[in-house]
């Protein structure tokens, strides 16, 4: 396949999960600030979590709920928007949509189509969920219509390892923000605060439902790190994610990518092999960051070996 | 019943002879549509409408914003050529277009029509299309123009006249393919009874043609077609074509020279290219060669290219060929290279340099239009039919103070079919650009695209100016009644 193709469908399917994530990441810092409203840093979340922090503060210095909304869903200045998303995600589907299904394509088209009329619309905090939920209604048909139509080719393999780069990135981010986040924590209001953040931390992920199910239990930070890091039950966490970026990486035609196999295996061994014990033994801010390095050299490496056009 | 009235005596009617009189080859379907209530033909063009912006939406593409597309008018009734008919019209293309190929080579290579003295040197050596880079490189089968869209109208004398050849990059193919799908979903019936002769293998033609004249060492080549991208107004039959074909649809930037070859860039590595069908101007192919700011090519392809190392569809340099000026000779090249007289005429083209020429337009200016050589957009320009009596006087003294600076044209008329408007059906002003590929042979499917002017009256039929396009079908067999 030409490397610009799949580079097309690298970034429409990563586009479409980031726009998803922000939505999921969004949702729940707009309630977390409604429990308590005279902390900002729930808010701040997000912005840190996609990195933009330094941006939004420059441009709009406090952090209302309706000002981080709007930068993050609809703010069209805002390369990371929800918006620009899915704006990316259909632009890429465009130049590529001969090698997708007509539904996936539909699909994209369809969303990018509506999401202009949201932006058209604008959003406060009352219209918020019922977006942030459409949002994760369109990356769940997009998935879905990839995976039930598509033949089981270097399209859709492209196309799966996008998903799963960004979803690895995000799991990861989202999981290093909050452990800062919550060590910062004043220690006499330590307990409880925890809890609501470490939910939203789990509800941001759809891991709520599933920590209950596993763990039947409180919920502990050890027990969230080691959903979202170790169970390959859990399918965002990043073991799962990892098992799945192997196995597309294992069937991409050529060998080409020798460098990102090689890498990638070598996260996977690191994730399956190790405990929830050992990582907190080695600390889980340092764990997380040097996953977080991991996953960024795994993007640069398939860059490097299948999608460059320079 | 549908009332059909022609349009006047002054032109030539496809459909309804003098008197109202059906043409055999209409037969069919004119029976057919006496049949069909106005109600229903209407909810039909609107079903066409539809899944033509249902498919448009999949794929005719115009990059605009907001993701919608605009769509080059259908209409449901089809242009019908009878088997003899387009026996000329093929045989003629066809030797058109290898006269045509011949004199590419020649004007490259020996020139021997220029030493002939057929053409002055000077019209075609100093012509802008004429890349010098070409001279003495040898192509594979000689072949300048894979692909040529000759353009031809049918005059009220009931003829048919080339209006120009186009060797660069001639599109429009792809609707000629979805109109008949269209029509054959729409009207199954009428294809059951109707012979009509196929055009679905075109691409598939198109493909051997273009493997064909791939560089003589390759067994297996692999063709690609260039693309200058998605915001070409031509993309949706770029990205067309390459699917139907099977093949690749590349930018420039996805391939590069290395060691003497183009590759492609793919996610196993560079690929080899062989034959590039190109659908960009000579203009951008290669920065280092022709235009330094073009984005759109691949720097070094035309040292490749100059090695016979790829092959680039069409040709480099073409557009000297048909080229406004160069198109009065045709004829003669088809005498000079086949020995033949032409089978389809050209619009007679008065050159005002021959002295004999000269006499015949001075004395019947009323009836012709003349241009300026170099002239375009319409400027200079005399409409005899519709002069005063000083402006052609003034005209003649123009014309007297440097003859060689124009040539004449008699007015022309274009034929005339039945095409579904708002008011009902009514003949509205078509033409026809059958599609030619040259390869191993010269060959061309039986079909072409059909442009309609849909505006009353108009004799403009292109698609920017409120022109549509039919299915054109070309019969098996005529019917004899």
């Amino acid at each position: 396949m030409l490397s610009r193709m799949a580079g097309c469908l690298y970034w429409m399917a990563r586009n479409m999960e980031r726009a998803e994530n922000t939505a999921r990441l969004l949702d729940v810092s707009l309630q977390m600030s409604l429990l308590h409203a005279s902390s900002q840093d729930d808010l701040l979340v997000p912005l840190d979590v996609t990195g933009s922090t330094a941006d939004f503060l420059q441009r709009h210095h406090t952090p209302t709920p309706q000002a981080v909304l709007h930068y993050l869903a609809l703010d069209s200045e805002n390369p990371g928007s929800i918006y620009n998303c899915m704006r990316n995600a259909r632009e890429n589907a465009h130049v590529v949509r001969v090698k997708i299904t007509t539904e996936m394509w539909e699909q994209v088209n369809g969303t990018w189509l509506e999401m202009r009329e949201w932006h058209a619309r604008g959003l406060d905090t009352r219209s918020a969920s019922t977006f942030l939920e459409w949002v994760r209604e369109r990356s769940h048909l997009f998935r879905g219509a990839g995976y039930g139509t598509m033949l089981r080719n270097d399209t859709f393999h492209f196309s799966r390892l996008g998903t799963f780069i960004e979803r690895a990135d995000n799991t990861a981010r989202i999981l290093n923000v909050k452990t800062k986040q919550i060590s910062d924590n004043e220690p006499e209001a330590e307990n409880i605060l925890d809890y609501y953040q470490w939910a939203a931390l789990l509800r941001s992920v759809s891991g709520f439902e599933a920590y209950r199910d596993i763990y039947r239990d409180s919920v502990t930070p050890e027990r969230v790190a080691e959903l979202l890091i170790l169970r390959h039950d859990m399918p965002r966490s990043l073991r799962a994610c990892f098992a799945e970026i192997n196995k597309v990486l294992a069937r991409i035609e050529g060998q080409a990518g020798r460098a990102a196999r090689r890498r990638a295996s070598e996260i996977q061994a690191r994730l399956t092999y190790s405990s929830i014990e050992d990582i907190f033994a080695d600390g889980l801010e340092q764990t997380l960051d040097s996953l977080i390095d991991d996953i960024n050299l795994l993007g640069k490496l398939i860059h490097h070996s299948y999608l460059e056009t320079a | 019943m549908h009332q059909i009235t022609p349009l006047d005596h002054t032109h030539y009617d496809e459909m309804l002879a003098a008197g109202q009189q059906v043409r055999p080859s209409y037969q069919h379907f004119a029976s057919w549509l006496n049949q069909a209530t106005p109600d229903w033909l209407r909810n039909k063009q609107a079903e066409a409408d539809t899944l033509f912006r249902r498919v448009g939406i999949t794929f005719a593409v115009y990059g605009d914003e907001s993701g919608a597309e605009r769509l080059i008018p259908f209409d449901t009734i089809p242009r019908i050529i009878s088997a003899a008919e387009w026996k000329t019209l093929e045989a003629g293309c066809i030797q058109r277009v290898t006269a045509l190929n011949r004199f590419l080579h020649d004007i490259y290579h020996e020139q021997d029509i220029l030493k002939a003295g057929i053409i002055p040197a000077e019209q075609i050596l100093t012509n802008a299309g004429y890349q010098l880079a070409m001279q003495g490189i040898d192509l594979p089968r000689q072949v300048y123009a894979h692909i040529a869209g000759v353009d031809i109208i049918r005059h009220s004398d009931g003829g048919f006249y080339v209006l120009e050849d186009n060797l660069r990059t001639p599109s429009g193919v792809s609707y000629m393919l979805e109109n008949r799908k269209m029509m054959m979903r729409l009207f199954p019936e009428l294809f059951a009874s109707h012979d009509i002769t196929p055009v679905e293998h075109y691409p598939n033609m198109l493909l051997d043609t273009l493997r064909a004249v791939a560089p003589a060492e390759v067994d297996n080549p692999t063709v690609v077609v260039l693309t200058p991208g998605q915001y070409n107004s031509a993309y949706f039959e770029h990205a067309f074509l390459a699917s139907q074909m099977g093949v690749e649809l590349v930018e420039g930037q996805d391939l590069f020279v290395k060691n003497g070859h183009v590759y492609m860039r793919t996610t196993s590595g560079p690929q080899r290219v062989d034959v590039i069908y190109r659908r960009l101007d000579d203009a951008y192919l290669d920065p280092l060669a022709f235009n330094a700011g073009s984005m759109l090519g691949v720097p070094g392809l035309m040292s490749v290219y100059r090695e016979g190392r790829v092959t680039v569809c069409n040709a480099v340099g073409t557009g000297v060929a048909d080229d406004k000026s160069i198109y009065p000779y045709v004829p003669d090249m088809i005498r000079f290279y086949l020995g033949e007289e032409p089978i389809l005429h050209n619009v007679p083209t008065w050159q005002l340099r021959k002295p004999e020429d000269l006499a015949y337009v001075l004395e019947h200016l009323p009836e012709l239009v003349v241009k300026e050589v170099h002239g375009a957009g319409g400027y200079g320009m005399l409409v005899g039919p519709a002069a005063t009596q000083a402006e052609i006087d003034a005209y003649r003294l123009r014309i007297l103070e440097d003859p060689a600076n124009f040539i004449a044209q008699p007015t022309l008329s274009l034929s005339t079919c039945p095409t579904f408007v708002e008011a009902g059906i009514a003949p509205r002003h078509i033409d026809l650009r059958p599609f030619v590929l040259s390869g191993k042979k010269v060959q061309l499917v039986a079909g072409g695209l059909t442009r309609v002017a849909l505006r009353e009256g108009s004799l403009v039929v292109n698609s920017s100016q409120g022109g549509g396009t039919k299915d054109t079908w070309i019969l098996k067999e005529d019917i004899t009644c």
